[in-house]
């Protein structure tokens, strides 16, 4: 007869969120303010976190594609310590003294052709290829029967460089040792810049064409054909689009009476699984070269060490903007318990009331948490919604596609339930243990 | 002091056991502190199941403070209440809390209706406390408003209702768990005459076709007298005790 059973609690769920609801209509105005605090916080880290992985998303997109196991070995500024001690030593016999910013290695400083020479003959089945580029920078050509013109961005490329970039040449055939040693004005072109300038359909093999490179002219043969892929870049029209065009790697030196060095090279190992290791003994290998070297020495990276960089960068943003937004929710949260405390007080009489009707004291405390809740939950949907807006805006303007993160928004919701709960406990039993004859006297 | 005679009880309710038997009730407010107030000076009080009882008294002899003891919203300082065979004393919030549910329903001079929240949903409360389903409360719920003549304002809040619809549902509210007693702080209070008297017959139909116990509080003597027993409260003792016609008037 007195068991006063927990059913009370699933029977009266449903009627304490309406309950709730209908107490939050009533003062809608105190119930966003109050909400805000919730909002901002759960809407900056949805934004962030948007952006975050979206970021890093294509990152990674644009890592599969770029090979993860291609090492970089280029020539790096020796450590900063290191030149300001020489510097204010040495300065009066004339060192250079270096100003901010990265400086250029002089010729002699440039990695030669024989150390590569000596690198791989170290090294053999270690290496499965050396690619070594040289940039000419682009140039335009004019469309056939037309005054428009594609542009494209010329590279000069040694034979191991298909390998390691994994160029598909559908037609024809790749840059040969033929070309190289004779310097030929040949290239290699993307299936759609041949479609653009020679019209759709036309095979580009043996064609010739003028290229503007720094306002000289240049004609080229097509010995080869790749299947060019876009990479993650908008463009809006196809004569946005810089196609890449190799031409054999003497040839870019000549043109551009470039020094014999190279300020960089990419190696791919023959062991993915040895990569760090293998980046460890290269650039010890490199490192002999330039040990008297006052300026520079040579690193290894890969792929990897740089997208992990860019993701430990992106993820410390991600750590400080969810410190904000930690203090936002904090604040939100006191603000929630104090307009509880407010309601509470506002609705003595009424608590009075159930009490003298006979709600135990758990009903009552269920009855304001699921208000708290309610409020923390509205205010949580409220920000995920303005989060993924905002987070979509952010990915856009940096030109990736937004990808939200369902786990950041079902972690969302929960922690603003948990808010709702932690914060609202305390007002729900103040309500609870009140005296019922005080709460009906209270005016 | 002398007490009254509690015999005079009618001879159909004193076959049974009493609905509530109080003892030598002490009401004592801040207790052990210098301002220590007794209000209640040991009060003995039998009502038999089925009686319609009055309690008068000025304002402060504190009727109030018995009613609410009575209805088990507060314990008292010394002496012992039976509630239906049950020690009020000795009982626990949750079943002071059972009690208030199953046994008892309140009326309030104010009414005491929940704020935005429509005559059924208010007379389901009891209900819901109670744990009877969703459905029974309803269709409970809407017997009761008709019962009380007011079956077609299910669906309206209490700030468009009129004081006397508002006392109404607050009747059905409190007899939505069919508890066995009825207690009622001065519920016409707030109301014009002739609004009283419906009120007023509301609670004569609850006791004569319901059967209830009925204790009220009133300061309106004519309403005292149309009850079967009247209790006078002086300075927190009962100093008087006599019948009353037990008939509803017409005024
Ligand atoms: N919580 C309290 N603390 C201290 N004193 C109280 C408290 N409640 C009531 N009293 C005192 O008890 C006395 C009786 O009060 P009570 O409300 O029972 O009177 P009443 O007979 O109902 O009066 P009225 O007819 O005006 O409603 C009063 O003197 C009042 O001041
Ligand atoms: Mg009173």
């Amino acid at each position: 007869m007195l068991q006063s059973g927990k059913e009370v609690v699933c029977v009266g769920l449903l009627d304490n969120i309406h309950m709730a609801f209908a107490s939050l209509w009533a003062n809608k105005m105190r119930a966003i303010l109050t909400m805000l605090g919730i909002i901002i916080g759960i809407g900056s880290v949805i934004a962030i976190v948007t952006v975050g992985d979206s970021l890093t998303g294509s990152i990674s997109d644009s890592m599969q594609s770029l090979g993860v196991s291609n090492i970089t070995v280029s020539l790096t500024e020796k450590s900063s310590d290191d030149s300001s001690a020489t510097t204010t030593t040495t300065t009066g016999r004339g060192v250079s003294i270096r100003m901010f910013g990265p400086s250029q290695p002089a010729d002699e400083d440039l990695i030669t052709d024989d150390m590569i020479a000596d690198y791989r003959t170290a090294f053999g089945d270690e290496i499965t290829a050396i690619s070594l580029t040289e940039t000419m920078g682009s140039g335009t050509v004019p469309v056939a029967n037309s005054s428009d013109s594609a542009s494209v961005n010329i590279t000069g490329v040694n034979l191991d460089y298909q390998t390691a970039e994994s160029i598909d040449v559908t037609n024809g055939r790749f840059i040969n040792q033929n070309d190289l040693d004779g310097t030929k004005k040949v290239c290699v072109v993307a299936d759609q810049f041949v479609s653009a300038v020679f019209g759709e359909g036309v095979d580009g093999i043996g064609k010739s064409f003028d290229v503007t490179v720094n306002n000289k002219v240049y004609t080229f043969y097509i010995v080869g054909v790749y299947q060019y892929e876009a990479d993650g870049t908008v463009a809006l029209t196809s004569s946005d689009v810089t196609y890449p065009m190799y031409v054999p790697l003497t040839t870019a030196k000549k043109l551009d009476s470039a020094a014999a060095g190279y300020q960089s090279f990419t190696v791919v190992g023959s062991a993915v699984e040895n990569n760090a290791a293998f980046m460890q003994n290269t650039e010890d290998f490199f490192d002999s070269y330039y040990t008297r070297n006052q300026s520079w020495t040579v690193s290894a990276s890969s792929m990897e060490t740089m997208v992990s960089t860019v993701t430990e960068m992106i993820s410390t943003v991600q750590v400080a903007i969810a410190a904000i937004a930690a203090i936002s929710l904090l604040v939100g949260g006191i603000g929630v318990m104090n307009i509880m405390m407010v309601s509470i007080t506002e609705r003595t009489r009424e608590i009075g009331t159930r009490k003298a009707l006979g709600a135990p004291g758990f009903a009552i405390r269920l009855q304001f948490i699921v208000e708290s809740v309610v409020i923390c939950l509205i205010g949580g949907v409220i920000g995920i919604i303005v989060g993924i807006a905002l987070g979509t805006v952010g990915a856009n303007l940096l030109g990736y596609a937004a990808k939200p993160s369902l786990v950041a928004i079902v972690a969302s919701v929960g922690f603003s339930m948990a808010i709702g709960v932690f914060f609202g406990y305390y007002p729900a039993s103040k309500a609870a243990k009140l005296d019922p004859i005080e709460a009906l006297r209270y005016e | 002091m002398a007490e009254p005679n509690m015999t005079d009880t009618p001879a159909t309710a004193r076959a049974a056991a009493p609905l509530i038997d109080i003892r030598d009730l002490i009401k004592t407010y801040y207790i052990g502190r210098p301002n220590e107030l007794e209000i209640l000076h040991g009060i003995n009080l039998t009502v038999w199941p089925g009686e319609f009882v009055a309690i008068v008294g000025e304002s402060g002899s504190g009727k109030s403070t018995v009613m609410n003891i009575i209805g088990a919203l507060d314990r008292p300082t010394k002496g012992s209440y039976l509630l239906d065979g049950i020690d009020v004393q000795s009982a626990t919030d949750r079943e002071l809390s059972a009690i208030r549910n199953r046994k008892i329903g309140f009326v309030f001079q104010t009414f005491n209706l929940i704020g935005r929240t429509t005559a059924q949903k208010n007379i389901e409360l009891p209900m819901l406390y109670a744990g009877i389903p969703a459905r029974a409360r309803s269709s409970r719920a809407k017997e009761l408003l008709a019962m009380v003549g007011m079956g077609d304002r299910a669906r309206h809040q209490p700030n468009e209702l009129s004081g006397g619809q508002k006392q109404r549902v607050a009747i059905a509210r409190a007899m939505a768990c069919n508890p066995a007693l009825l207690l009622a702080d001065e519920p016409t209070g707030a109301l014009d005459s002739q609004t009283s008297r419906n009120v007023m017959d509301l609670f004569h139909d609850l006791h004569e076709q319901n059967g209830k116990t009925i204790v009220l509080i009133t300061h309106n003597p004519e309403l005292a007298e149309e009850c079967q027993r009247i209790l006078t409260l002086k300075d927190g003792r009962i100093v008087a005790e006599r019948k009353g016609s037990g008939v509803r008037g017409t005024a």
